[in-house]
């Protein structure tokens, strides 16, 4: 990759909680190239959303501490760019839609507001011309009947509907950087479906790139070109989508291919990983997947493991995996 | 629809307000003859106004001339009590409306700055005046604000109302600044309150999020997407309020010798005027009832969720 668009180097985010304070992301890494879809997959509590939220600085601010490392976005790190210049990179060079679209828009605000608002901030038009971009995107994002819809509230809207109007509100402005955080985790499977051919063909058509953020694999394997896999706060493995599909290193991925459920197999209990994701707060030694890794080690429950190189565009944090699959490759 | 439901709300109030007025010991007779009246004269008083007759009869006949828009006679005022209350009731309007004036944006602004700096020391400032605000009682303040202000610094009148078509705009205002100011306090207080937890509760909403995310400044986020969301639980309780307004300026009125409303119900009392009593009591019934009606109009402004059919 040449120069990445988005350089997230060692970002660390730290929560004040009732148990002290609590490290949501521990010393991430990623790049996002020009055009590129990148994939972070995890279970709730992993870090991931807070990871995206820091990117565009809209974590919580009472109770967060300010993130450490860099965020290299135009050769300006984002953490600590002037209030000022980062709303105008919010919305306009990196938009960002949610995981709740029932939620997510005004309801005491018109569609046409919310989606000419954007316009309005970023390219200063008038609100004659807004709206009737906003009508455009509302084709483009494929709501029928979109000059009447534009004037109504979005409580008239279907789930399904209100995200295709957040996608329209993310990409007004044409934004280089779209994060989408479990975009259709709220939504009906055929919706689920819908919205992520949407944000594939715009992403096709405006040449942007995405960061998509989920728990579900599928998701993953429709959307991305490459996955990044989170575990408590940290990266656990980097990979291009098929490669990782094919043959995961660590055994967390491993874990969640497993857990897919497959059609052509009859079950009777769906495979899941044992255990649950450690409390965010809790100190494990080591590797802190290790309580519930079925192939652990005496060195994994003792040794904090780094994040090794695995092949090419590939790193996995699991010194084991790596140094078993480095022995193949020599034999 | 609304209206009609008043109706019967209006009908079972007036009904509760006679039976009480009419529970009270005491008697309009005597107050109308007097200590000294033999008690042939007060028993001949009270056939003149058919007070000897069986209490259904009264409540009826009242009725029946509540239906044609007859309030009836004051027994004291030598008035009737249609004239008695519009006699009175532009002072306790201009009270009301006086210090809701003071209160709307005093109230809800204090609420948006305590809940935008929330656990701050403003936000611990702002709360600790919104409770003395809700805990003192007006009467208490009323009397140590007229010591001040209108007695050692002679800003504003003691007491007395000046009618606006009498004074102009300057001698009404400086008459009812003062008191509604202490009617206020309250109001201020109970309002600053609950806008808080309102804007707090906007504040952790997905749509201030996707509001910031757009590039949405501050100012904007909290005036433009917080703020008409914040209204509508606030809305909610502006009818409460206003008619605790209602209330409280029966209290505010004794103490500033405002001749309004206020006054009018308490001399009532005292001198059991039942037709001046149960007729202003209704009038504030219906009062209420419009202020609920127009919070449920204002309610349709605020929020496009609800609509009335």
């Amino acid at each position: 990759m040449a120069v990445p668009l988005l350089d997230v180097d060692d970002l660390t985010v730290r929560f004040r909680t009732d148990a002290g304070w609590m490290t949501a992301v521990d010393r991430v890494s990623l790049a996002v190239g020009e055009g590129e879809a990148l994939g972070i997959v995890g279970e709730s509590g992993s870090g991931k959303s807070v990871t995206a939220l820091s990117i565009l600085r809209l974590h919580a601010a009472a109770t967060t501490r300010m993130p450490t490392g860099k965020i290299l976005y135009g050769g300006k790190d984002l953490l600590t760019l002037p209030t000022r210049e980062m709303r105008q990179i919010r919305g306009g060079e990196i938009a960002m839609i949610f995981q709740d679209p029932m939620s997510s828009l005004n309801p005491v605000l018109t569609i046409a507001d919310q989606i000419g608002e954007s316009l309005r901030l970023h390219q200063g038009v008038d609100q004659a011309t807004a709206r009737k971009r906003a009508i455009e995107l509302l084709d483009l994002v494929r709501i029928p009947d979109a000059a009447r819809r534009v004037d109504e509230y979005p409580h008239r809207l279907s789930g399904g509907m209100r995200q295709r109007v957040m996608i329209a509100i993310a990409i007004a402005c044409r934004p280089k950087l779209l994060i989408a955080d479990e975009p259709t985790t709220a939504l009906d499977v055929t919706i689920q479906a819908q919205i992520l051919d949407l944000l594939r063909d715009l992403q096709r058509e405006l040449g942007m790139s995405v960061i998509l953020i989920t728990h579900d694999m599928g998701v993953i394997a429709e959307f991305a070109r490459r996955v990044m896999v989170m575990y408590a706060g940290r990266v656990v493995e980097t990979a291009p989508v098929g490669q990782m599909f094919r043959r995961p290193v660590h055994p967390y991925t491993e874990g969640l291919l497993t857990a897919i459920p497959k059609l052509d197999v009859d079950v009777r209990r769906l495979p899941t990983i044992a255990g649950s994701i450690p409390d965010p707060t809790a100190v494990i030694p080591g590797c802190r997947y290790s309580p519930r890794c079925p192939q652990v080690q005496e060195s994994c429950r003792r040794d904090s493991p780094a994040l090794l190189p695995a092949g090419p565009e590939r790193e996995a944090r699991c010194p084991p995996r790596v140094a078993a699959m480095a022995k193949e490759t020599v034999a | 629809m609304r209206l009609s439901q008043a109706v019967p709300v209006l009908l079972i109030f007036s009904v509760m307000v006679f039976m009480l007025m009419h529970l009270l010991p005491g008697d309009p007779a005597l107050a109308i003859a007097g200590p000294d009246a033999s008690p042939e004269a007060v028993q001949k008083i009270r056939e003149q106004l058919g007070l000897d007759r069986p209490l259904i009869v009264q409540l009826l006949e009242w009725f029946s001339h509540l239906a044609v828009g007859n309030f009836g006679e004051s027994l004291t005022l030598k008035q009737s009590v249609i004239s008695a209350v519009g006699e009175r009731l532009p002072v306790t309007l201009s009270l009301s409306f006086v210090s809701l004036v003071v209160t709307l944006p005093i109230g809800i602004g204090l609420g948006v700055v305590a809940a935008y700096w929330r656990n701050s020391w403003i936000d611990a400032w702002v709360m600790v005046l919104a409770l003395l605000g809700v805990s003192l009682p007006g009467f208490w303040v009323g009397i140590l604000s007229v010591l001040y202000f209108s007695v050692q610094l002679g800003w504003f009148p003691p007491s007395g109302y000046v009618p606006l078509t009498e004074g102009g705009v300057g001698p009404w205002l400086a008459s009812l600044i003062q008191p509604a100011v202490v009617l206020a306090l309250f109001q201020i207080g109970f309002l600053a309150r609950i806008t808080r937890s309102a804007m707090l509760d906007v504040l952790d909403q997905d749509f201030i999020r996707t509001a910031r995310a757009k590039g949405v400044d501050e100012w904007t986020t909290i005036s433009k997407h917080a703020f008409r969301n914040t209204l509508i639980p606030v809305v909610t309780v502006l009818g409460i309020t206003l008619s605790l307004l209602v209330g409280g300026s029966v209290v505010i009125e004794q103490v500033f010798a405002l001749p309004g409303i206020g006054r009018l119900i308490v001399q009532g009392i005292l001198n059991r005027d039942y037709p001046l009593v149960q007729g202003t009591m209704l009038l504030f019934g219906f009062a209420f009832v419009v202020i609920n009606i127009l919070v449920d109009i204002i309610y349709t402004i605020v929020d496009p969720r609800v609509r009335y059919g």
